[in-house]
């Protein structure tokens, strides 16, 4: 076995942590470590989620990262991983139905606008020359021109393997129980299978996980799960590449490169749900409701055969946005985590984030808003 | 715990084979010289396998190669097949149109 001490620690092999290790690499820090608990690198959200690359929609706090992402990486992201991450940049449609939908979409284009983010509320007929396979209930939608989507097992997998062309060493079946300093420091990342592994800085980006881990060493960050669902219909033929969701959220998705439509929804019913985390068990009620809300909008769609569903957890964060930061009372330590439901399309800018931040270099964009220590008492 | 650096270093690098081009899912046409490559790029899961070549993915769900592709990841992997564990199957167990999985009835909003 390679040595068990490294520079970086990373523990967590979905996306963020993916990224992040590709990025310290490139930067010429490959001593580097990534420890994942299950066999398989991205088992988590990075391979059960939407796909979507969205700015829009985003909290002022994260949408300066999710543009960056957007504009500067990823463009070029298939040609520099050498994995074609399938990524279409051909925008967003939220699509509504009623007046008060409408005025919701209002709201959330002026917000976006007045943040720099080019979205606009568009008429029927715009809509229907954007994406003509809609329903003509449709009466309006938020148009965001620069959103996407990509391939979310494809990206976490391509940083994967890059990453491990250039040296870094990643060990699965590798769950971590607990961290600790060493003369004040930390320092020791240790195993439920006992091994104990050493490094100068530790990342923790274990999604919902994460909290237990930081607990370990007397941090807790606020963080509570939530069951997402996702569903893949057969290939149909090609119909359009735009990404859709709605302003009722009932459901989102896109059709993919070779040709299934993936879409998230939801039954309404998921915050009583109270399953153990390792379980990862679909309800009917979710796909059965997910399917009325897509034909909804999509009537054309009605006799697409579904072949699969999934879920996953998402780590939701107290206030809605990650925490990306060092740790004052926990030197070496840099946490990651809290991405709400939305961190794949920002990953890319947070694995470089990362990287810097473990260098000592100033961030791509100023995130001391995602401070873990912002968590004040209201009363 | 698997150490993937040095897993693949046990394994040796990729050796092109004379059936590479055998197509062995036929749903979505992945050859058995792609999947030999993935694990040597460090793909050792059926899960991380089908992920990166959407192999089992299509319309049979792996019904018809799952037991191919576990052979050549174990051989590539100079395992046994039983040490390689099976994807997860999901619901629906045959594709279903969506308006018919759409049929529960659901009515908390009328
Ligand atoms: C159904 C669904 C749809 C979604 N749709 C979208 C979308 O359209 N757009 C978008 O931007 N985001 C979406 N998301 C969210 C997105 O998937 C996540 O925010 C993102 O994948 C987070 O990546 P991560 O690397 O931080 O976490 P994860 O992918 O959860 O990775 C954490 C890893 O840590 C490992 N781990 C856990 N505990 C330990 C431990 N003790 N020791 C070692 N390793 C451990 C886990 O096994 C896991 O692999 C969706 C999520 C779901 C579930």
């Amino acid at each position: 076995m390679s040595k068990m001490t490294a520079d970086v620690i990373i523990i967590g092999g979905g996306v963020n942590g993916c990224a992040t290790a590709y990025y310290l690499a490139k930067q010429g820090i490959t001593d580097v470590i990534v420890l994942e608990a299950n066999k398989s690198v991205g088992h988590g959200g990075s391979s059960r989620n939407g796909g979507g690359v969205r700015q829009s929609g985003r909290d002022m706090r994260e949408l300066p990262y999710a543009m960056y992402a957007v504009n500067n990486m990823w463009p070029t992201l298939s040609e520099e991983l050498g994995v074609d991450v399938e990524y279409y940049q051909r925008g967003n449609l939220r699509l509504g139905k009623t007046d008060a939908h409408i005025a919701k979409l209002e709201g959330m284009a002026s917000k976006s606008r007045e943040l720099g983010l080019n979205m606009n509320v568009v008429d029927a007929k715009t809509v229907k020359e954007i994406c003509p396979y809609l329903s003509d209930e449709v009466i309006g939608a938020s148009w965001c021109p620069t959103d996407g989507h990509a391939n979310p097992m494809l990206t976490t997998l391509a940083y994967y393997k890059r990453a491990l062309e250039m040296g870094v060493r990643f060990f699965t079946d590798a769950k971590v129980k607990k961290l600790e300093k060493v003369k004040g420091k930390l320092r020791k990342v240790i195993l439920e299978s006992g091994e104990v592994f050493e490094g100068e800085t530790i990342i923790v980006a274990a999604g919902y996980e994460s909290r237990y881990i930081a607990r370990t060493v007397g941090v807790d960050v606020p963080l509570f799960k939530y069951f997402e669902e996702a569903l893949v219909t057969e290939m149909q033929p090609h119909m359009f590449d735009i990404m859709l969701g709605t302003a009722d959220a009932d459901f989102y998705g896109h059709q993919a490169q070779h040709g299934s439509f993936v879409f998230g929804s939801d039954s309404g019913l998921e915050d009583g749900i109270d399953m153990d985390i390792d379980e990862l068990k679909t309800s009917s009620l979710t796909v059965s409701a997910g399917c009325r809300a897509i034909m909804g909008y999509i009537p054309l769609l009605a006799n697409a055969k579904i072949v699969r569903t999934w879920g996953g957890w998402i780590d939701m964060c107290h206030d809605g946005v990650p925490v990306i930061s060092k740790v004052d009372e926990v030197p070496g330590m840099i946490l990651a985590c809290g991405f709400t439901g939305h961190g794949f399309g920002t990953a890319p800018a947070v694995g470089l984030m990362l990287s810097q931040m473990v260098m000592g270099k100033e961030t791509v964009v100023d995130i001391s808003a995602l401070s873990y220590d912002r968590f004040k008492s209201v009363r | 715990m698997i150490d993937i650096q040095e897993k693949l270093k046990e394994i040796g690098p990729y050796v092109e084979a004379a059936d590479d081009d055998v197509l062995v899912c036929r749903c979505e046409e992945v050859t058995k010289g792609e999947i030999r490559q993935a694990v040597h790029a460090g793909m050792f899961t059926m899960e991380e396998i089908r992920r990166y070549l959407r192999s089992g993915m299509g319309l049979c769900q792996g019904q018809t190669c799952g037991k191919l592709v576990k052979g050549i990841v174990a051989r590539e992997l100079k395992v046994s097949p039983l040490e390689i564990e099976p994807a997860t199957s999901r619901a629906p167990m045959r594709p279903t149109e969506m308006r018919i999985m759409a049929q529960d009835g659901g009515g908390a909003n009328e």
